[in-house]
């Protein structure tokens, strides 16, 4: 165990090292540097001003892999292009929360509704219900979270005017962004969640279960649904790095001041400073959240830490 | 709706950039059947055409990844041993990084690159690097399912017999293991044409995608998304693409579900005998 999480710790910055390394490529790929970001048309010598200030008179090896990730750790004035009189490390601090706990707020809110979902469409399955379940959930997953961003939108905040539509700083206006942006996860996890109940059902303990004596519900609520609860579990890896992508749209419809904006922008202006920034961060979250994912994983399920050889 | 989006192809390409002020911002009517946008241009057609460039576009994309995803995992599966544990490693980490920034990423880049030819091509170079970049990040799920199939494939006695007879690597994955393939190799490609429809209305909604004059689905509802204020709501912006968008969505997913459980169980029969 000590052993295989060694592994993966390990290979942690060495992932990362690779993911810079392409979005490096990736930055230097695009034509011109960036620098027109805030207006056109410069005179030559505020141009060449600029081009030393960003460091562009450092040949790219030293700028991408020194220079910059310095000022922006170390110095903290690593400023973003378009931006000019804000740094990095200010736009990061004021957006990146935002996004983070609109993240977790839509992840909890997924695991919860889906896992209940698809509890409700395996108890229920034949019946009513059950197919309505399974229904709702190929909806949820075919709908596009901005087309339900926006109906949540019109119906509830403008229509019903229940909640408001959008900024951020209350607790009620979180709901309709975190509702939005979970529900095709929630859908997902449903799916899974059923699935794998339904799996669990034809086995020998659920048989054993029954035969004990306990209700449908314990037998539902104690035996089967831990079991299947493994595939959830890995499935919460891709779920957050698709809810953290999904949340640049939902962002927009709500207009939440979050990561969202400041990445389109920064990667629609070619400010290479902040698309550097900004895929690291999220490359860094997501990697160590995998990495939770997958340790918690492998306590629960020893088949795993024994090798790959089962897959 | 492939068929009414491929086929008016001729004659929404020329109308939907037809623009009159005047009519701007109408709702249905007889003479617009969909109403028109903020700069007057008729949304029938406009729809249309993104029908046919989303539709398209997801098709191609798909197309792309199956391509990769199906070559990466029969290798792995295969040859197997070390090379196939680094290639499914590479795989779980692909699997759970933030794609759609790097699509991003390679779409404006690259993208940029290119628009420096002359205009006609760059629309076109736009789709391309489009389908590119939106099929180089949609093939995991197939590379999975190729290699398991292919793992429990390689067993059987008629591949030990291709290779007793002394048959190339290559000729023994295409002629003989592949055609067995058939099966989930099609239901999955059903399932990742609506998830490539979906990433392509993400990246139009956010600005990414296509640009405009040209339309898809999902920059449609951006556009649509962008006039909702609660003075005027001009619902038929919005209400018509993205109702097209997730029709023909629910629709993908449903048939590839179908098609998914039609061969599970015929899989499950099989394995009891």
């Amino acid at each position: 165990m000590v052993r295989f999480a060694l592994r993966r710790v390990i290979t942690l910055p060495m992932l990362l090292l690779a993911i810079y390394g392409s979005a490096v490529l990736l930055v230097m790929a695009a034509p011109g540097e960036g620098l027109e970001a805030g207006a056109k048309d410069l005179p030559p010598e505020v141009l060449a001003a600029k081009r030393v200030a960003y460091n562009y008179d450092q040949p790219w090896w030293q700028r991408y892999f020194w220079t910059w990730p310095k000022r922006l750790i170390w110095d903290q004035d690593l400023p973003a292009h378009q931006y000019e009189d804000w740094t990095v490390v200010e736009i990061l601090r004021s957006a990146l929360p935002v996004s983070l706990q609109l993240g977790l707020l839509a992840l909890s809110l997924a695991v919860i509704l889906g896992i209940a979902a698809g509890c409700l469409a395996a108890a229920f399955r034949g019946r009513w219900l059950g197919h309505l379940s399974v229904g709702l959930c190929l909806i949820g997953i075919s709908l596009p979270t901005f087309v339900t961003g926006v109906l949540l939108l019109v119906v509830a905040g403008l229509w019903l005017r229940v909640v408001p539509v959008g900024g951020w700083g209350r607790p009620s206006q979180a709901i309709l962004p975190a509702i939005a942006l979970a529900l095709p996860y929630a859908a997902y996890i449903a799916r899974l969640t059923r699935s794998a109940l339904l799996d669990a059902y034809s086995e020998d303990y659920i048989r054993t279960a029954r035969a004990k004596g306990l209700s449908e519900t314990q037998v539902l609520l104690e035996h089967a649904l831990p079991n299947a609860l493994l595939p959830v579990l890995s499935y919460l890896g891709p779920a957050a790095a698709a809810i953290f992508t999904g949340s640049f749209v939902v962002e927009r419809v709500f207009s939440v001041p979050g990561m969202g904006t400041h990445v389109v922008e920064s990667i629609r202006n070619r400010d290479q400073s902040l698309i550097l920034a900004t895929v690291m961060v999220y490359a860094f979250l997501l990697a160590s959240f995998n990495l939770v994912v997958d340790l918690l994983y492998a306590t629960v399920d020893p088949r795993i830490r024994v090798g790959a050889k089962t897959l | 709706m492939l068929a009414a989006c491929w086929s008016t192809l001729p004659w929404s390409t020329g109308r939907m950039r037809v623009q009159r002020l005047d009519h701007a911002r109408q709702p249905p009517s007889l003479y617009h059947l969909l109403g028109t946008d903020e700069v007057g241009r008729d949304l029938l057609w406009r729809t249309l055409y993104g029908g046919a460039i989303s539709l398209g576009l997801g098709l191609l994309s798909a197309g792309i990844a199956v391509a990769i995803g199906t070559t990466y995992g029969a290798l792995a599966g295969y040859v197997g041993g070390r090379c196939d544990e680094i290639m499914m490693r590479l795989v779980d980490v692909l699997y759970a990084l933030p794609t759609l920034l790097l699509v991003m990423l390679f779409t404006v880049s690259v993208g940029a690159w290119l628009e420096r030819g002359p205009a006609g091509s760059r629309e076109m170079s736009r789709l391309a690097v489009l389908a590119l970049a939106i099929g180089g990040t949609s093939w995991l799920t197939m590379a999975r399912v190729v290699r398991g199939q292919v793992l429990s494939l390689r067993e059987q006695q008629f591949v030990e017999a291709a290779r007793a007879l002394g048959l190339p690597i290559s000729r023994i994955l295409f002629r003989h293991i592949l055609p067995n393939l058939i099966g989930p190799i099609l239901v999955f490609a059903t399932l990742t044409v609506p998830q490539a429809i979906l990433q392509e209305s993400f990246l139009s909604f956010l600005g990414v995608g296509v640009q405009p004059p040209q339309a898809t689905w999902g920059s449609l509802a951006a556009d649509g998304v962008r006039l909702v204020n609660p003075l005027r709501l001009d619902w038929w912006l919005v209400v018509f693409p993205c109702g097209a968008l997730s029709t023909t969505l629910l629709a993908l997913n449903f048939v590839g579900d179908g098609l998914r459980d039609a061969f599970d169980i015929r899989g499950q029969a099989e394995q009891r005998t």
